[in-house]
C-alpha cells in the first residue's frame, strides 16, 4: 500500500533538512567576551590590542582570542569567572579612555551565517543587555507651557481689545507670565478675563509704579505637576514605540523617580545604534514665511528681527525670516514615511496630520497661497564636556530651515517635505516622527552593561527541567502506544528542531518564560498523536484491517486536529497583537508551535507509518 | 497499553445538574475571591523601588538574592552591572519601608536593605536608591481587553461556522469558567501574579479550547451517523469516545509542567503551577461542563447535518 504520495516524502525530506540546518547556529553557543570601545579622541588599534594581551598576561589571566572587529575589539573568554576578571584587569590599565563592557562573541561558523542562518537571541533574564537611564527634561516642558501662556494672553487682549503695554515670560522659570497695563480698570478687566478663559492660571496683581499695571499669572502648582507626570507617560509611550520598532523584543522600559526614564534591551551588541535612536529629538515644524528675502539678508546685518518673527538659517547658512506662530509641529503628525520627490527626485518625508493639525494646515493655506512658508528640522544634541574631572553636559539646539517654498495650492491631511540632505537622513526622520515625539527632552545619563537577572543557576535549572519532562513525555508516549508512540517521538524531535529554527529564523528572542512556553508546545503537539493513535485503535476494534485503520485513523482526526489547531491558533494569534514584552513573545511561539506540530504530528508521522507498514501485508498494528 | 475501558459508558450527562452546580458556584467563589482579596500583582505590574548595591569585592547575583530571600524580601530582580562588584536590585517594598501612611519611604528602603545585606556580607554599601514605575504599560489593559475580545469572537466565529452557534456559546462560556477559577486559585493562594503568569493563563484558554473542540468535533459526527439521534445519549457516547483521549494528552502536558514545576527553579513556577490548575480546571470543564450546556441549548441532529446542496427542485420530485 502506498497511498502516501512521493512528493510529500520529498517535501518532509527537504523540511527536515532545512530545519536542522536553521536550527544548527543554535548549537554554537556564544563565548563570553570583554568588548573595548574607544571614548572621544582615543582609537582601537594595534597597538591597543598589544596593550589588552599584556594586561591580561599580566594578570594571569587566559584569553581564547583577541581580535579587531570594526571600531571595537573583542577580547573572547573560556567562561563567565574569567571574563570578569579579565574586565577588571583591562580596566585598571587603560583606566578611562576606554568603555570596557561586557559582551558575547558569536562562534557560528562562517558557512552557516553565509545562509543566513543565525542563533536565537537571548533575553535580558537569559544574557543581559544594556541599561540606559535617562533625564527627562522638566524645564522644558515648563519652557513650553509659559511661552505657549504668554503668546495665547497677547492675542487674547488683543481680541477683547484691552491695550498692554507688554507681556511676557517673568525671568525666573515657573514663575509664570508678567502682564503690564496701562491702567487699573484694564488690569481688572485683563484678570476677569484671563482667569475665565484659563482656569490653571492663578492671577496676581503686582504693585503699579506710575502708569504701568503689572498682572502676573502664573501655572497653578497641581497643574504644573500634572503636566510633568503627563509628560513622563508620553515619552514612556514614545520610548515603547520607537524601540518596538527598532525590533529589540521583551525590552524594560520603566519609570525611575520623578523624572528619569530607565530602558534595558536584551542582545543589543551595538550600543551606539540604539542609542541614537532612543534619545533622538529631530522633529519638523512648519512656519510662516516673513516678510521679503531682503528683508532676512537685511535682519541678519542688522541683529534688527522684527518682534513677531524668528531669524532662522538654513543649510547653506543663508538667511530665513520665519513667523514666530507655528503651523504645525511633529507631535501633531501621524503617520510618516521615506519618500522621493516625484518631480526632483531628491529625498522627501511623506507625512499624514491629525484632525487638529489637518485643520490648521487647511485654514492657512487656503488664506496664504502665494506666500512662503517654510519648514524647520529642529534637532537637540547633548554635548559633554569634563570641567575640572567632572562631566558637564550641555544640551545645543539646532534648528535650520531645511525647506522655503511658495504655498502653490491648499493642502491639509497629507503632504510631502523635501530638502534632506540623503536617503538615509530622510528614512530616521520619519522613523522618529511615526514613532511621535517626545513631549520633553530626554538626555542620556548612565549607561551600563547589565548581567542576565537570572543567576547561571537558574538556567541551568530551568533547562534540566525541560530536558526532564520531555524525556518524560517521550517515554510516557512510547509506552502507551508502542510502535505508534516512538515514532511520535521521532516526530515531536523534529517538532522541537523546526520550531527552533523557525523562531530563530524569524529572530524571536528566547526568555525563560519563551522556553517554558516551548515546553508547553511541545506537550500539546503530542496531542494530534494521541487524536491519531486513538483513531486507529479504534478503528482496528471495529474490525478494519491494520492497513485500513492507519487510513481511516489518519483522515479522520485530521477533520478534528485542523478544528482544534485553528482555535488554538485564534487564540495565539491573539497574544500576538499585545503589544511587546513577554506575552508577545510568548504568543509568537504558540503561533509557530501550533503550525510546527500540525506538520510534523500530521504529516512527518505519516510519513514514517507509511514507510514502516507500507511495503507488508500486516496482522497486527502495535499501537 | 491501554489504561481505559473503551467499552465505557459512564453517563456524565446524567450528572449534569450537579456538575454544573459545582461550575457555577467555583466561578462565583472565583469572582468573590477575586472581588475581596485581589490578586497579588508582581513587580512588573505594579513596579517598586530600585538600588544600586556596591561591594568590595566581588560578589555573585545569587549570593545577593539569597541575602535579600534571608531577610524577607522576595522575589528580587538582581542583575550585575558592569563589573563584578555592583549589581541593579529591584524589589517590592516590604512592610517595613513604608511610613505609618503606607506610602514608601526611601530611606527606611536603605536602611531595612542595608540590614538585610550586611548581614550576610559586611562589605556591602548602597549607592542610589529610587522609586521605579512598572514594567508594564497602560496601553496592556486595553490591548489584554481587546485581544480577549478578539480571542472569543475569532473563537466563536469560527465554531459558529464551522459547528453552530450552540458550540460556539458552550465553548465560550467554559472558557470563561476555566480563566476565571485559574485566576481564582492565584487570588486565593495570594501567589505573585505576573506577566508570565498573565501568559501562561491565557496559554489556558488556548488548552482548554483545544480539548472542548476534539469533544465536539466528536459530538457532531456522531449527530451526523447517528440514524436516531436522542441528544443526551450521542453526548454521553462523545465524551465516552473521547474519554482516553481527553485524559491522556491532558497526563502528557501535565507530565512537561510538572517537570517545570518541580525542577524548573523559581522563575518558572508561576508558569507551571497555572498550567497544572489549567489542565486539570479545563478537563475537567470538557468533561462535565460543556456538553450539558449544549443539552440545554438545544442541540439537535438537523442542526449539524451538511447543509443540502441539491437542487430543491429535485426535493420536490416524488
Amino acid at each position: 500500500m502506498s497511498d502516501f504520495p512521493r512528493w510529500k516524502y520529498a517535501l518532509v525530506a527537504i523540511v527536515l533538512v532545512l530545519g536542522i540546518v536553521y536550527a544548527l547556529p543554535n548549537a554554537f553557543l556564544p563565548v563570553p567576551a570583554v568588548q573595548i570601545t574607544a571614548n572621544r579622541n582615543n582609537t582601537v588599534d594595534d597597538a591597543l590590542e598589544q596593550k589588552v594581551s599584556d594586561a591580561l598576561k599580566k594578570a594571569n589571566v587566559a584569553s581564547t582570542g583577541i581580535e579587531i572587529k570594526g571600531d571595537h575589539l573583542l577580547a573572547s573568554f573560556a567562561n563567565a569567572d574569567v571574563q570578569k576578571s579579565a574586565s577588571d584587569a583591562i580596566k585598571a590599565v587603560l583606566g578611562d579612555d576606554y568603555t570596557v563592557a561586557f559582551n558575547l562573541k558569536s562562534t557560528v561558523p562562517n558557512w552557516l551565517t553565509a545562509i543566513g542562518a543565525k542563533s536565537m537571541p537571548l533575553g535580558l533574564d537569559l544574557q543581559g543587555g544594556v541599561h540606559f537611564l535617562m533625564q527627562v527634561d522638566q524645564n522644558d516642558v515648563i519652557d513650553k507651557q509659559e511661552t505657549r501662556y504668554a503668546d495665547d494672553i497677547r492675542s487674547l487682549l488683543r481680541e477683547k481689545n484691552i491695550r498692554y503695554e507688554s507681556v511676557t515670560r517673568n525671568s525666573q522659570r515657573g514663575q509664570g507670565v508678567l502682564v503690564v497695563l496701562k491702567s487699573n480698570e484694564d488690569r481688572t478687566a485683563a484678570a476677569t478675563i484671563i482667569g475665565t478663559e484659563y482656569p490653571d492660571l492663578i492671577v496676581q496683581d503686582g504693585s503699579a509704579t506710575g502708569d504701568r499695571y503689572p498682572l502676573n499669572a502664573a501655572v497653578r502648582p497641581d497643574k504644573l505637576r500634572e503636566l510633568s507626570l503627563n509628560t513622563i507617560r508620553q515619552n514612556l509611550g514614545t520610548l515603547r514605540n520607537r524601540i518596538n520598532a527598532l525590533g529589540v523584543s521583551e525590552p524594560i522600559i520603566q519609570q525611575q523617580g520623578d523624572s528619569r526614564i530607565v530602558v534595558e534591551l536584551a542582545g543589543v551588541q551595538d550600543t551606539a545604534e540604539a542609542k541614537k535612536l532612543i534619545g533622538a529629538t529631530a522633529t519638523l515644524e512648519y512656519r510662516a514665511g516673513y516678510g521679503t528675502p531682503q528683508q532676512a539678508i537685511d535682519a541678519q546685518r542688522s541683529g534688527i528681527v522684527p518682534p513677531d518673527a524668528r531669524l532662522y538659517k538654513g543649510r547653506e547658512g543663508q538667511p530665513y525670516l520665519l513667523s514666530k506662530n507655528i503651523i504645525v509641529t511633529g507631535d501633531q503628525l501621524v503617520d510618516a514615511s521615506s519618500t522621493f520627490d516625484q518631480q526632483s527626485g531628491s529625498p522627501a518625508v511623506s507625512v499624514t496630520l491629525n484632525a487638529a493639525g489637518a485643520k490648521k494646515m487647511l485654514d492657512f493655506t487656503t488664506g496664504s497661497v502665494g506666500k512662503p512658508m517654510g519648514v524647520v528640522y529642529v534637532e537637540r544634541v547633548v554635548e559633554t564636556k569634563i570641567v575640572d574631572g567632572k562631566e558637564v553636559r550641555t544640551p545645543k539646539i539646532t534648528e535650520e530651515v531645511i525647506n522655503y517654498a511658495t504655498i502653490n495650492g491648499v493642502f491639509g491631511k497629507n503632504f510631502q517635505t523635501t530638502g534632506l540632505r540623503s536617503p538615509k537622513e530622510a528614512s530616521e526622520l520619519a522613523l522618529l516622527l511615526k514613532g511621535g515625539s517626545l513631549a520633553a527632552p530626554i538626555d542620556i545619563v548612565e549607561e551600563r552593561v547589565i548581567g542576565p537577572s537570572l543567576g547561571q543557576e537558574n538556567i541551568e535549572k530551568g533547562l534540566r527541567a525541560v530536558m526532564i519532562g520531555l524525556a518524560l513525555v517521550l517515554l510516557a508516549a512510547a509506552l502507551y502506544y508502542k510502535l505508534f508512540g516512538l515514532v511520535a517521538d521521532v516526530a515531536l524531535f523534529f517538532n522541537l528542531v523546526i520550531l527552533v529554527a523557525v523562531m530563530s529564523a524569524v529572530g524571536v528572542t528566547l526568555t525563560m518564560p519563551g522556553i517554558a512556553g516551548i515546553v508547553l508546545t511541545l506537550g500539546m503537539a503530542i496531542d494530534a498523536n494521541v487524536l491519531i493513535c486513538e483513531r486507529v485503535r479504534e478503528e482496528l476494534r471495529n474490525g478494519s484491517t491494520p492497513l485500513a485503520a492507519i487510513r481511516a485513523g489518519y483522515d479522520k482526526a485530521w477533520a478534528t486536529i485542523l478544528d482544534a489547531n485553528v482555535t488554538h491558533l485564534i487564540a495565539a494569534l491573539a497574544l500576538t497583537t499585545m503589544g511587546s514584552g513577554p506575552i508577545k513573545g510568548f504568543g509568537i511561539t504558540l503561533l509557530i508551535g501550533i503550525l510546527t506540530s500540525m506538520f510534523t504530528s500530521v504529516t512527518v508521522t505519516h510519513a514514517i507509518t507509511a514507510l514502516i507498514h507500507g511495503h507488508r501485508k500486516l496482522k497486527t498494528l502495535s499501537v | 497499553m491501554e489504561i481505559f475501558n473503551h467499552n465505557a459508558n459512564v453517563n456524565f450527562l446524567g450528572m449534569r445538574k450537579f456538575s454544573v452546580g459545582i461550575a457555577i458556584l467555583l466561578m462565583v467563589l472565583s469572582i468573590g475571591i477575586i472581588a475581596v482579596k485581589g490578586l497579588n500583582y508582581g513587580l512588573d505590574f505594579t513596579g517598586g523601588v530600585s538600588l544600586v548595591v556596591d561591594y568590595e569585592n566581588p560578589v555573585t547575583t545569587a549570593e545577593v538574592q539569597d541575602a535579600l530571600e534571608k531577610g524577607g524580601i522576595e522575589h528580587s530582580l538582581v542583575a550585575s552591572l558592569g563589573g563584578t562588584r555592583e549589581v541593579s536590585v529591584r524589589f517590592q517594598p516590604t512592610a517595613g519601608m513604608k511610613d505609618e501612611a503606607g506610602k514608601i519611604n526611601l530611606d527606611k528602603v536603605s536602611a531595612v536593605t542595608t540590614g538585610v545585606l550586611k548581614a550576610s556580607r559586611p562589605d556591602v554599601s548602597i549607592k542610589s536608591r529610587d522609586y521605579v514605575s512598572s514594567t508594564v504599560g497602560d496601553e496592556l489593559r486595553s490591548d489584554g481587553i481587546l485581544a480577549a475580545l478578539v480571542v472569543m469572537l475569532g473563537i466563536g466565529l469560527y465554531l459558529g461556522i464551522r459547528f453552530e452557534w450552540r458550540f460556539a456559546v458552550a465553548a465560550i462560556v467554559t472558557e470563561l469558567h476555566d480563566a476565571l477559577i485559574t485566576v481564582g486559585v492565584f487570588a486565593l493562594v495570594q501567589r505573585e501574579f505576573d506577566m508570565t503568569v498573565l501568559a501562561s493563563v491565557l496559554a489556558v484558554i488556548g488548552y482548554s479550547i483545544n480539548d472542548k473542540v476534539v469533544v465536539f468535533d466528536r459530538v457532531r459526527e456522531l449527530f451526523r451517523l447517528a440514524r436516531k439521534a436522542e441528544p443526551e445519549e450521542i453526548l454521553n457516547r462523545s465524551i465516552n469516545n473521547t474519554l482516553s483521549r481527553t485524559i491522556i494528552t491532558a497526563l502528557f502536558t501535565a507530565i512537561t509542567m510538572a517537570a517545570l514545576y518541580f525542577f524548573g527553579g523559581p522563575v518558572v513556577h508561576g508558569f507551571a503551577i497555572t498550567m497544572l490548575i489549567g489542565i486539570l480546571v479545563g478537563t475537567l470543564s470538557s468533561i462535565f461542563v460543556a456538553s450539558p450546556i449544549l443539552l440545554w441549548l438545544g442541540v439537535s441532529k438537523q442542526d449539524l447535518m451538511p447543509k443540502s446542496k441539491e437542487n430543491p427542485e429535485l426535493a420536490r420530485r416524488p
